[in-house]
C-alpha cells in the first residue's frame, strides 16, 4: 500500500453519500443502493415475478449502466468485447443473485448496512469473504473463463440501449409495467434524481473500478489494497451520514430494515455471493459497470441475475425480511426452497470452478 | 525476455499470470501484452509493488508493459 487511490477514496465517500441520500429521498431504509435488489426490483417491475412487494424500475441500474458507457466513451475506454464463457457467466450470474437474495442484499447493500449497524450485515460479511477466500483457492489453481474478443461496437452496446429503451417506456407507458403499491418495491426517490445521481456514480465507478469482491480479492491475494479502500470508504460514508440524519441507533441484529436474523443463511448467502464474484471477476455492481463499458460476458451476468432474481421469487428462495406488526415479532429468514437452493448453488459453483481449472502445463 | 500474453484476460487474470511468473523465474525482465486500461493500471500497480520499473508502449487498443526489475 504506497499511495492512496483518492478518486476510489472519493468515490466511495460519494456512493456512500448518495445511499444515505436517496433513501432520505424515498429509497428503502438502508437500500440507497443494492444492485441486487434493483435487478429483482426490475425482474419485478417486468412481471418476470410476481412478487407484488417488489416490482419497481429502478432507475439506478439505468443510470449506472449509462454512466459507465458515456464515461468510458469519453476515456477512450469503450470496447465491445465478449466471448469468456457467456453461458457459465450466466449460470453464475443467476447463483450470485439466488445468495444475494438470500441474505437479503448485493454486497454493495451489505456495506450500506453495515454502516447502518445491521450486524446480520456483518455476518453477511464474513461469509462473503470466506466466499471469497474459495474463489481465490481456485484462482491460484488456475481458475480461468478464457479469453474475451473484439466484438462488433454493437453487441457492446445491447445492454445500455435496452436500459434505455426500457427507461423510456417506463415514462411513456407506465401501464406496461408493474409497480409495488407496498413493501420495498413502493418506496423509491424521485425518477429523476436516482437516475441522475447513478449517472454520477457509474461513472465514477468506471473511472475508479471500484469493486467490491475485487478489494478484497487484491488485498488477499496481491496485499493490494488499493481497491479496499474503495469499500472502507463507503462504509465511513454511510455511518456518517446515517449519524448525522439521526438514522443510526447504534448496532445490533434486531429488527433491522429488510434484513432477517437467520445468521446461519446470512453467512451462507454471501458465501455464495463471494464466490461466484470471484468467478466472474467482478461484484454486481462491477458487472454492471462492465457491461457498460461494452463487456457483453458481463451483460450476459446480469441478465442471469436478473433471471436468478425472478426464480427466487418464482420458487420461493429469497429470504424474508424481519417485521413487526401489531406488536407481533415474525424473524423471518429463509424457507427450504432457499436452502435447498443455496447448496445446488454451491454445488454447481463447485463443479464450474473445477471444470474451468486447469492443472498447470508446467 | 520472457512474454506474457494477458489479452482479453479479465481482472484478476492478468496480475495472476503476471505474479506465478515473477513468484516461480524472479525474471530481470519481462513483457505483458494487455488491451484493457483496468488491466495495465494493475499489472503496473502489481509490477512496482514487486520491484519493477514499467514502461507502457501503446499500439493502437493494445498497451505492451515492459518490466525491468529495478
Amino acid at each position: 500500500m504506497k499511495k492512496i487511490n483518492w478518486l476510489l477514496v472519493v468515490t466511495g465517500l460519494l456512493v456512500g453519500a448518495a445511499a444515505v441520500a436517496l433513501t432520505a429521498l424515498g429509497n428503502p431504509p438502508n437500500m440507497g443502493f443494492c444492485i441486487a435488489c434493483f435487478l429483482r426490483d426490475i425482474a419485478g417491475a417486468t412481471k418476470l415475478h410476481s412478487a407484488a412487494v417488489v416490482q419497481y424500475f429502478r432507475p439506478e441500474i439505468i443510470g449506472l449502466v449509462l454512466g459507465s458507457t458515456i464515461m468510458a466513451i469519453a476515456g477512450k475506454e469503450f470496447k465491445a468485447k465478449a466471448g469468456s464463457s457467456p453461458a457459465t457467466r450466466f449460470v453464475l450470474g443467476f447463483f450470485v443473485m439466488v445468495g444475494a437474495l438470500v441474505f437479503l442484499g448485493c454486497p454493495l447493500r451489505m456495506v450500506i448496512r453495515m454502516g447502518g449497524g445491521d450486524l446480520n450485515a456483518f455476518v453477511g460479511f464474513a461469509g462473503f469473504f470466506i466466499g471469497i477466500l474459495i474463489g481465490i483457492f481456485f484462482l491460484k489453481k488456475g481458475f480461468s473463463l478464457k479469453r474475451t474478443y473484439k466484438v462488433n461496437t454493437s453487441e457492446g452496446l445491447v445492454l445500455p440501449a435496452a436500459l434505455v429503451i426500457f427507461g423510456v417506456l417506463v415514462l411513456a407507458v407506465p401501464a406496461l409495467f408493474a409497480f409495488s403499491e407496498s413493501g420495498p418495491g413502493s418506496k423509491h426517490a424521485p425518477f429523476f434524481i436516482s437516475l441522475i445521481i447513478a449517472l454520477v456514480i457509474g461513472a465514477l465507478a468506471q473511472k475508479s473500478r471500484m469493486c467490491f469482491a475485487g478489494g478484497l480479492r487484491d488485498a488477499v491475494m496481491f496485499k493490494d489494497f488499493n481497491l479496499v479502500s474503495g469499500f472502507v470508504a463507503v462504509f465511513i460514508a454511510v455511518l456518517l451520514g446515517n449519524i448525522i440524519l439521526g438514522k443510526f441507533s447504534g448496532f445490533s441484529t434486531y429488527l433491522q430494515p429488510i434484513s432477517h436474523a437467520s445468521q446461519l443463511w446470512n453467512l451462507l448467502g454471501m458465501v455464495l455471493v463471494g464466490w461466484g464474484s470471484i468467478l466472474l471477476g467482478g461484484c454486481p455492481l462491477r458487472q454492471l459497470i462492465l457491461a457498460g463499458e461494452g463487456n457483453g460476458d458481463s451483460a450476459v451476468t446480469v441478465l442471469g441475475m436478473i433471471v436468478g432474481a425472478a426464480f427466487s421469487h418464482n420458487f420461493g428462495l429469497a429470504g424474508s425480511a424481519a417485521s413487526l406488526t401489531d406488536d407481533v415479532y415474525k424473524a423471518g429468514g429463509i424457507g427450504t426452497n432457499g436452502k435447498v437452493a443455496v447448496f445446488i448453488g454451491f454445488a454447481v459453483l463447485l463443479v464450474i470452478s473445477l471444470i474451468n481449472t486447469k492443472k498447470e502445463a508446467k | 525476455m520472457s512474454s506474457i500474453d494477458a489479452r482479453g484476460l479479465s481482472c484478476p487474470m492478468p496480475v495472476v499470470l503476471v505474479q506465478n511468473e515473477v513468484k516461480k523465474n524472479a525474471p530481470a525482465e519481462f513483457q505483458v501484452l494487455l488491451d484493457s486500461e483496468c488491466s495495465v493500471e494493475n499489472v503496473t500497480r502489481f509490477a512496482k509493488n514487486n520491484g519493477y520499473e514499467v514502461k507502457a508502449e501503446e499500439n493502437g487498443e493494445e498497451t505492451t508493459l515492459i518490466c525491468t526489475k529495478k
